[in-house]
């Protein structure tokens, strides 16, 4: 598929803001399955300074400073993406995740070797017993990997509530756990932090996703969000993706923006603002589908 | 002083005198630095205890009071966290240094430089391929588990490739004498300051005997790092701007950031005094923004960028990361050195020395076992009372657990911790086996000790600091060497085999200097802090005057009324009337004036004035700040309860008004006329010109004219002696008030307070993009003219019984618009500081 997608935030200030730093993250990564085939960043007022690069995640960024005296911020990314399916994997077959496990802590191969990193605990995911407990159903003797995570994936989006609003960003993954409630990037956490207290490798991806109409309505731009999800590392098949939110696997519908540990490493801005407050913001995104590919 | 004798006269007053085999009582299984197991002296301390053993009957009492009070004189101190006394406590030094042989010194210094090198590369190989980890010689968690690695630095391309520029290594003596690694500080290595401060003294206190025993010196390791800093300098190659970057006065070792501030010339920063522009770090000053070469970093690296690094730094610079991405400003150490602060690494050094250098590790660590392998941590929960327990990353002041010093239910406990998560854990071989003299009371006692070793990058190279600075355990069984925790510090000497050439901190380059009167480049929180320092100097210097001319009177035998008087200046004091008589009246006046309890009245004025030294400690002299500290200790420790309380205070005030004339006689005889002087002196304007109409409204709006009470006002407003000189006894209320309003000659007035702000802020820069650029100026012109204009005949002139309504207005008016006129300035000035705030936890969440 391919997608045109508009990303706008806007941010107003309590006083005029004589100088602000900020750092995005908004431009769709390339990957296997996802190629960018066109990007524009428009910030208003005009930055400054503006620099582009990567960071250690290999996701895109864009740092930009407004040196002049500004109370009102937008910043509005477009692109056009084209996705391919991924998959589809044999979620019944590969190897157990016994096997996975004693891979993943013995082997010397550089990528996986790599995917270790996603194992640790990170901001937002710390190790948690309780959380492995949960998990641990899904897991039983000789079962394959991919087949424990799906399962564990719908498990969540069975068992939590989707509750826009609920949570805050410091609410913890216990907190959401035992709330059984919250947004995307809460279940995202949760199933990272059951992945990685047992052991796996696990690693958040931020994005967007289509939602289609009703059947006989027309889309409502701007009805979209960002999302996220989860990405799982299988040796032998590499990083497969799960959303707990909606407890599927992706395919050609999610359109991915960024990955790292947890929301900390790929959050879509974060600024410093010298002299002010904000006041208010308004964040809208819109994906809409041009062609079948 | 008088050295302080004990009783048994002179044979203790030198206790070294009867020898170290009598006197020395090591009772350790291991070896001692100055003694053999025989108790015969080792050679290179031989030449130290006889030099000591030499001194005159009384001259070691002496000598080491000396030191005491150099260390009292220059202000060296240092804060302990989690202590409510604990800002400033006097630095401990033990009148004994250690000796180390040169030769044996070399050794060490060659294992050194080696293990800075590999540090180095091993930094540059972390933040760039990280082979070491892709290769198997490091456990991957190590790296990536390690909360000091900072994935923003990933792949920096640094000045000369180089990530360390100053580093530290805590060394120990184990029991077969070897000297090893206990822990690599590569943050920001604290102690450099301490350890020249430590000389300075020691050496002054102990002449003779330094250079006889021709002890190495510590400058040219100063001298290296100086230059090496300077070659970072990314542009402004000829003369470029150096500052030491600090957490602030808060932090521990603040009077050491101050102190190599001062030492090194560089211009002592905190976060909020830099600022980012088109990626360049700039530091914010009167004259504009200065660009900044290089940062001499103290703050931690994760605190350093709010934007990418820790969210919420109030201590950090917005933007920096990116400024030294651009290659625009160079930071010493690197931001993301701590990483290897961590102890994890302390086992993988032999293999990685191999893996990046192909050497053999020189210089062992202490025996340490990293948990994150199994077959470790089931060796290491087995030993755990013998071991000590460390986290395996960098900790903020988490101590070591002592395995030996717990129960068997805390050692359990200990034991589930590091089974829950053994890759947090190390645990380390006690040692410290080697014990050292230092003079206890008035006894020689062996204390374990520790080494901190500095080395400063040099070339392609490092430069090792010949001394360094060491710490003893507080008792001979303690095992935890802290100055927080009441350990000592020592000096210590390297010995030099042939004679020592001194060196100088002066630039030895042929080129001359170019000379500067700048001034231009003050910062702008600097000049506050100074304004504010003027201020509250004069603050207490008012209020003072004023308790002392109140108490006085209160106290007064000599026949005249004076009821009146103390309560019209009781309730001047106190901005509120007064009520009881006699000693209650005393009591609760004083009680209420030195505003012990509610941190007000004196006290409160005191205190801010310490505070305010503390913060400018690198910008006022030496002699400045230690009036500043007489003043707080004079005022804090007054013992309000004594039986007759008004005499014991007219003194305390007495030495308070003469001490602070001592102050601003300093700052008027030794401070230059630049920049920081004229806000100094504006601070003290202000407050001076508030304080004399403040009081006057206070006290001479009353109809009746009581003649003690005009004795008393121009007591108070020191122009007693101007007055009888043009009036002689004649007290008229209207003269008075001209005199301490209008006259522009007594620099006492209203008026010439004003005319001196005038001229200040003619000579100051002026931004000429500021909206309300004369707004100042505008105030000061309205103030001085409606003084001049003043007629006081009629204004004081009110009829018997009723108050001198206008001349109250006049004077409310005038306070009002000194207090607008301090405003304006202070827009004017120090607007520049203004904080940064981040934009919430982030800009945007993910919703859906």
């Amino acid at each position: 598929m391919k997608y045109r997608v508009t990303h706008s935030t806007r941010f107003g200030y309590d006083e005029a803001i004589p100088l602000s730093h900020n750092v995005v993250r908004v431009k769709p990564r390339e990957h296997e399955t996802q190629t960018c085939l066109q990007y524009q960043l428009l910030v208003l007022p005009a930055p400054t300074v503006r620099n582009d690069g990567f960071d250690y995640f290999g996701n895109h960024v864009t740092w930009f400073s407004l040196q002049e005296p500004h109370t009102v911020l937008r910043i509005a990314a477009q692109s056009e993406v084209q996705v391919l399916p991924s998959g589809p994997y044999e979620v019944n077959a590969g190897p157990t995740w016994e096997q996975v496990l004693r891979i993943l802590n013995i082997s010397p191969d550089r990528e996986i070797l790599a995917a270790r990193e996603f194992v640790y605990e990170s901001p937002h995911v710390p190790w948690s017993k309780e959380l492995a407990e949960f998990a641990r159903r899904s897991f039983p003797a000789g079962r394959p990997f991919l087949a424990c995570v799906l399962d564990l994936t719908k498990r969540i989006h069975h068992d939590f509530k989707f509750l826009a609003g609920s949570t805050e960003i410091d609410t913890t993954v216990e907190e959401v756990f035992h709330a059984h409630q919250g947004v995307c990037q809460d279940f995202a956490h949760v199933q990272i932090c059951c992945l990685r207290s047992l052991g796996f490798s696990a690693r958040y991806v931020s994005g967007y996703l289509v939602t289609s109409p009703p059947p006989g309505k027309e889309r409502l731009a701007g009805a979209d969000a960002s999302h996220a999800w989860v990405s799982v590392f299988a040796p032998g098949t590499g990083w497969v993706e799960f959303d707990p939110t909606n407890g599927l696997m992706p395919s050609d519908g999610h359109i991915t923006l960024a990955w790292g540990r947890d929301y900390d490493d790929v959050g879509p801005s974060r600024g410093i603002l010298i002299g002010g407050q904000r006041h208010w913001m308004d964040v809208s995104v819109d994906v809409v589908p041009i062609e079948p590919c | 002083m008088p050295v302080p004798t004990t009783p048994g006269g002179v044979e203790t007053d030198h206790p070294l005198r009867r020898g170290f085999a009598d006197n020395y009582g090591i009772d350790s299984p291991f070896p001692d630095e100055m003694v053999r197991p025989d108790r015969s002296l080792r050679p290179h301390w031989r030449e130290f205890v006889s030099m000591l053993d030499d001194l005159k009957p009384g001259e070691f009492g002496h000598r080491r009071e000396l030191a005491r009070r150099l260390i009292h004189q220059n202000g060296v101190t240092h804060n302990v966290y989690g202590d409510p006394n604990g800002l400033d406590r006097p630095w401990s030094l033990d009148f004994i240094p250690l000796l180390i042989a040169g030769a044996h010194w070399d050794s060490i210094s060659e294992g050194l430089i080696q293990r800075a090198r590999l540090l180095d590369r091993l930094l540059a190989d972390l933040y760039g391929p990280a082979d070491t980890v892709f290769s198997g010689v490091l456990p991957p968690e190590l790296l990536w588990s390690n909360p000091g690695f900072l994935r923003p630095c990933h792949g920096i391309r640094l000045p000369q490739g180089r990530w360390l520029h100053l580093y530290a290594a805590d060394l120990v003596r184990n029991e077969t004498g070897q000297f090893e690694v206990l822990s690599d500080r590569t943050q920001a290595p604290s102690g450099a300051g301490y350890t020249l401060e430590n000389r300075i003294v020691l050496s002054r206190a102990l002449p003779p005997v330094f250079r006889q025993c021709r002890v190495q010196r510590l400058a040219p390791f100063f001298v290296s790092l100086r230059e090496t800093l300077a070659e970072l300098a990314p542009a402004n190659h000829e003369n470029p701007r150096i500052v030491l970057y600090t957490p602030g006065p808060y932090n521990e070792t603040y009077f050491e950031h101050s102190f190599l501030a001062r030492y090194l010339g560089y211009t002592l920063v905190q976060g909020n005094d830099l600022t980012v522009r088109d990626t360049i770090v700039y530091m914010k000053t009167l004259g504009g923004l200065q660009r900044v070469d290089v940062i001499l970093r103290r703050v931690d690296d994760n605190f350093c960028d709010p934007l990418e690094l820790l969210p919420d730094s109030y201590l950090g610079v917005p933007g920096l990361l990116q400024a030294i991405r651009r290659g625009n400003v160079a930071v010493a150490n690197a931001v993301g050195c701590g990483v290897l602060q961590a102890p994890g690494f302390l086992p993988f050094l032999p293999a990685v020395c191999r893996y990046l250098l192909g050497e053999e590790l020189k210089l062992p660590s202490v025996q340490t076992w990293w948990c994150g392998h199994t077959e470790i941590l089931e060796f290491v929960t087995q030993h755990l009372p013998e071991l000590v327990i460390k986290s395996a990353y960098p900790t903020q002041g988490e101590d070591p657990v002592f395995g030996q010093s717990l129960t068997r239910e805390e050692l359990s406990a200990l034991e589930q911790k590091i089974r829950a998560r053994p890759a947090h854990y190390v645990a380390q071989k006690q040692v410290m086996a080697c014990t050292t003299p230092a003079l206890i009371g008035e006894e020689v006692q062996p204390r374990r000790f520790v080494v901190r070793s500095y080395l400063s990058a040099y070339g392609d190279s490092y430069t090792v600091m010949n001394g360094g600075l060491s710490r003893i355990t507080q008792s001979n069984d303690s095992l935890v060497v802290s100055l927080q925790k009441g350990g000592r510090s020592k000096d210590t000497w390297i010995l030099s085999d042939g004679p020592v050439s001194p060196v100088t901190l002066l630039p030895s380059t042929t080129q001359p200097i170019a000379i500067s009167r700048g001034g231009n480049d003050l910062p702008s929180r600097l000049a506050e802090d100074l304004f504010w320092l003027g201020r509250y100097a004069e603050r207490t210097d008012a209020q003072a005057r004023l308790a002392r001319g109140t108490i006085a009177r209160m106290i007064d035998q000599t026949g005249f009324d004076s009821a009146h008087a103390v309560q019209v200046l009781g309730s001047a004091c106190r901005n509120k009337p007064i009520r009881s008589t006699g000693a209650e009246l005393e009591r609760e006046f004083i009680e209420a004036m030195l505003g012990k309890a509610k941190g007000e009245g004196l006290c409160g004025s005191v205190s801010n004035l310490h505070r305010l030294a503390r913060v400018l400690r690198d910008t006022i002299s030496t002699d400045a700040w230690r009036i500043l500290q007489e003043i707080y200790r004079a005022v804090f420790n007054f013992k309000t309860g004594l039986s007759d309380p008004a005499s014991g205070i007219l003194e305390l005030l007495d030495n308070l008004i003469v001490t602070l004339a001592a102050f601003a006689g300093l700052a008027s005889d030794s401070m230059t006329r630049g920049q920081a002087w004229r806000f100094l002196d504006i601070g003290r304007r202000v407050e001076r010109a508030s304080f004399i109409s403040r009081f006057l409204r206070d006290s001479l709006v009353e109809p009746d004219t009581d003649p003690v009470l005009l004795e008393a006002v121009l007591d108070i407003g020191d122009s007693s002696l101007t007055y009888r000189r043009r009036y002689m006894t004649h007290l008229e209320t209207h003269a008075v008030a001209d005199l301490l309003l209008a006259d522009e000659t007594n620099p006492r007035s209203v008026a010439f307070q004003l005319a001196l702000i005038d001229q200040h802020l003619g000579a100051l820069p002026r931004d000429l993009s500021h909206p309300d650029r004369n707004h100042d100026q505008r105030l000061l012109l309205k103030l001085r003219t409606s003084i001049q204009l003043a007629d006081f005949v009629e204004l004081c002139s009110a009829a018997s019984g009723r108050e001198r309504k206008e001349f109250h207005a006049m004077l409310s008016e005038i306070m009002e618009q000194i207090g607008q006129l301090s405003e304006a300035i202070a827009q004017l000035y120090f607007s520049h500081a203004v904080v940064s705030h981040e934009i919430g936890d982030a800009h945007e969440e993910h919703q859906d």
